[in-house]
C-alpha cells in the first residue's frame, strides 16, 4: 500500500519533471542560427533610416513628448501601461553601458526577429517582435547601423512594474508557443510588387496589427480578424477597422488612405487622433511610394465587418 | 418631470441664463468641428492646385477656423461631461491644457491672416502648421467611435 503510493507520487513528479522539460525544450528562447547574420556587409544607412521611420521605434523608445531631433534620442523611460502591468521602455541609444551600443548585430537582430534578449532571455511582446520577425536580415542591419548613429544617452529606465505571473520571463515561452509566427498574417491570392511591399510595411516594421487586430484574453490576435479593429486599450472607443470592409474607410479610394498617412486629414477633414497620431507622423517619413504600398495593401487584405 | 424641466428653462431663459442649456451637445460640438474641417479642406483644395488661389477664399477659411476655434472651448463647461462618447473626460480633467490647445489653433489661424500667403505653395505651407494642431488636440481629447 505505502509502496504504492510512492511509485505513484514518484510517477507524479517525474510526469511533473517531464512536462517541465518538455516545457523548456518546446517554449527556450530560440535565436536564429548565426549564419542569418553574417556576410550582410557595410550598413546602407539611407535605408535603415526609412526602416526606422517605418517601424516607429521612436513612439517608444523616445522620452515622453519628445519632438524634432530630440526624439532621435531613443533614451527609454516611457510607461507603457497594459493588461499585464506597466513596461518602462529600454534605453536602445548606443550608449555602450545604459544602451544598446555594446550590443552585436546578432544580438539586435535577434532581438528584434526572436524576442530574445541579449542574454538569452525572452523579451516581453509589448515591444513588438512578433510583427518584426518578419524583417529582413539586409533591413536589421541597416536598421542596426542606423541607429548607431543617433545620440547616446545614459538614462537607465525603471524596471517593469508587472505583477506575478507576469513578471517570469520564462512563462513568456508559453506565449510564444502559442502566437509567435514569422508566416505572413493574410495570403493574397495576386499579390503584385507593390502590394508586397505594403504587405512587408504592414505586417513587419509597421506593426499596424499591433493596434488594429483584436485579441484573446491572453494576446493572441482572432483568428480571421487580421485589422478588423479592436476596443482601445487606452480605455474608451475603438481602433478602427482598416479592411475595405471598414465603416469607414472601406469607401476611401488607396489615395485617400496614402493622404491620410502622409497628413492625417481624412478626406472629409477630420484629422487623426489618439495613437495613431504618433504612428501618422511617422508615416510622414517615409517616401511616398511606401504610404501608396501600404494603401494598397490595405485595399487588398480580406473584408472583415 | 417635463413640466419641470421646462419650468427650469424658462425661469433660466428669463434670467438670461438660457445660453447654458444651449451648449455643451454632441451635436453643438460636432457643428463647430465641422466648420473647422470643412474651412481647412477649402484651404487643402487651394494647396493641391484642385481650386484656384483665391485670397477671398483664404481669407474666409482663416476666419472660420480663427472664430470657431476661440468659441470652441465654451462648448465644454463644468457638469456637460457625460452624454458625449466623441469628447474624452480628459477635457475636464485638464480643461487649462485643452482651452491652450483649442486657443493655440486660433492664435496660429490668425497669424497667417495677419500675412496672408500669396499663392498655393503658401497655403500649402500654411495648412501644416495649422494641420499640426488638429491631430495634437485629437490626439489626447477626441474618441473615435
Ligand atoms: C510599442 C512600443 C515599442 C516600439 C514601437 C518599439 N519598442 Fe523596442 N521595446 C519595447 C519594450 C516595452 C521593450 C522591453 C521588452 C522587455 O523588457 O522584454 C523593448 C525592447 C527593445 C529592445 C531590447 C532592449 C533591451 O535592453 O533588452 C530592443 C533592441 C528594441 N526594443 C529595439 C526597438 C527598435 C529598433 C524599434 C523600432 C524598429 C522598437 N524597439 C520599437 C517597446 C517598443
Ligand atoms: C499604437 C496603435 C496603432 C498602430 C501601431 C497603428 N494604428 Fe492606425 N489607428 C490607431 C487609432 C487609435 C486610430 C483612430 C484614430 C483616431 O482616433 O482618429 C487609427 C486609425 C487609422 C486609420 C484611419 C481609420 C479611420 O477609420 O479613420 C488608418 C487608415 C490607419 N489607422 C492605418 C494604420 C496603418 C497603415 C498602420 C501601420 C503603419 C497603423 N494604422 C498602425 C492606432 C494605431
Ligand atoms: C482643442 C482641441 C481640438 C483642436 C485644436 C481640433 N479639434 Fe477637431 N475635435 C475635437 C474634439 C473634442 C472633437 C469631438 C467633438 C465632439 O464632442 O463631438 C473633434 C471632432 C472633430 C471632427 C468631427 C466632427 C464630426 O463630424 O463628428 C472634425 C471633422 C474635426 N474635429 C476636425 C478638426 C480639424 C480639421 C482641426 C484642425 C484644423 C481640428 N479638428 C482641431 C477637438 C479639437
Amino acid at each position: 500500500m505505502f509502496a504504492r503510493l510512492i511509485r505513484i507520487l514518484l510517477c507524479l513528479i517525474g510526469v511533473g519533471v517531464i512536462g517541465a522539460v518538455a516545457f523548456y525544450i518546446v517554449t527556450a528562447p530560440s535565436p536564429q542560427p548565426d549564419e542569418h547574420w553574417a556576410g550582410l556587409g557595410d550598413p546602407d544607412l539611407a535605408n535603415g533610416e526609412r526602416i526606422f521611420w517605418a517601424g516607429g521605434c521612436v513612439s517608444c523608445h523616445a522620452a515622453k513628448g519628445a519632438e524634432g531631433e530630440a526624439q532621435l534620442v531613443l533614451s527609454g523611460g516611457l510607461p507603457l501601461a497594459s493588461p499585464f502591468g506597466t513596461f518602462h521602455v529600454p534605453n536602445i541609444s548606443p550608449d555602450e553601458t545604459a544602451g544598446i551600443g555594446g550590443w552585436t548585430l546578432a544580438q539586435f537582430g535577434n532581438a528584434m526577429t526572436r524576442g530574445v534578449g541579449r542574454n538569452g532571455e525572452h523579451l516581453y511582446p509589448s515591444f513588438p517582435y512578433g510583427s518584426y520577425a518578419r524583417m529582413t536580415a539586409k533591413d536589421i542591419n541597416d536598421l542596426y547601423g542606423y541607429i548607431r548613429t543617433l545620440p547616446k544617452s545614459t538614462n537607465v529606465a525603471a524596471p517593469h512594474d508587472l505583477p506575478f505571473p507576469f513578471n517570469i520571463r520564462l512563462s513568456l515561452g508559453g506565449w510564444k508557443f502559442l502566437y509567435f509566427t514569422d508566416a505572413p498574417r493574410v495570403t493574397l491570392a495576386s499579390a503584385d510588387d507593390k502590394v508586397k511591399r505594403g504587405q512587408y510595411l504592414v505586417e513587419g516594421p509597421g506593426h499596424c496589427g499591433e493596434c488594429h487586430t483584436p485579441r484573446n484574453a491572453l494576446g493572441g490576435f482572432l483568428a480571421d480578424q487580421w485589422l478588423a479593429g479592436a476596443p482601445n486599450p487606452e480605455g474608451k472607443g475603438r481602433i478602427p477597422n482598416i479592411t475595405p470592409g471598414s465603416k469607414s474607410i472601406g469607401e476611401w479610394s488607396e489615395a485617400d488612405i496614402a493622404t491620410y498617412l502622409e497628413t492625417g486629414f481624412t478626406p472629409d477633414f477630420d484629422s487623426v487622433g489618439g495613437s495613431m497620431v504618433e504612428v501618422q507622423k511617422n508615416m510622414a517619413r517615409l517616401p511616398a511610394e511606401d504610404r501608396e504600398a501600404i494603401a494598397a495593401y490595405l485595399k487588398a487584405v480580406p473584408a472583415r465587418q | 418631470m417635463k413640466l419641470r424641466l421646462i419650468a427650469t428653462a424658462a425661469i433660466l431663459a428669463t434670467f438670461g441664463l438660457g445660453s447654458a442649456f444651449a451648449v455643451g451637445t454632441h451635436e453643438d460640438r460636432e457643428a463647430i468641428m465641422k466648420k473647422v474641417g470643412g474651412a481647412t479642406g477649402a484651404l487643402a483644395a487651394i494647396a493641391k492646385g484642385e481650386k484656384p488661389y483665391d485670397a477671398e477664399a483664404v481669407k474666409a477659411a482663416l476666419s472660420t477656423i480663427s472664430e470657431n476655434a476661440k468659441a470652441f472651448p465654451d462648448q465644454f463647461p463644468p457638469g456637460s461631461e457625460t452624454g458625449d462618447k466623441a469628447a474624452s473626460p480628459k477635457i475636464w480633467e485638464t480643461f487649462d491644457d485643452f482651452k491652450a490647445k483649442s486657443l493655440k489653433l486660433s492664435a496660429d489661424a490668425d497669424a497667417v491672416l495677419a500675412q496672408l500667403p500669396a499663392d498655393a505653395a503658401g497655403v500649402g505651407a500654411a495648412l501644416k502648421t495649422l494641420g499640426a494642431n488638429c491631430g495634437g488636440c485629437h490626439q489626447v481629447y477626441r474618441i473615435k467611435e
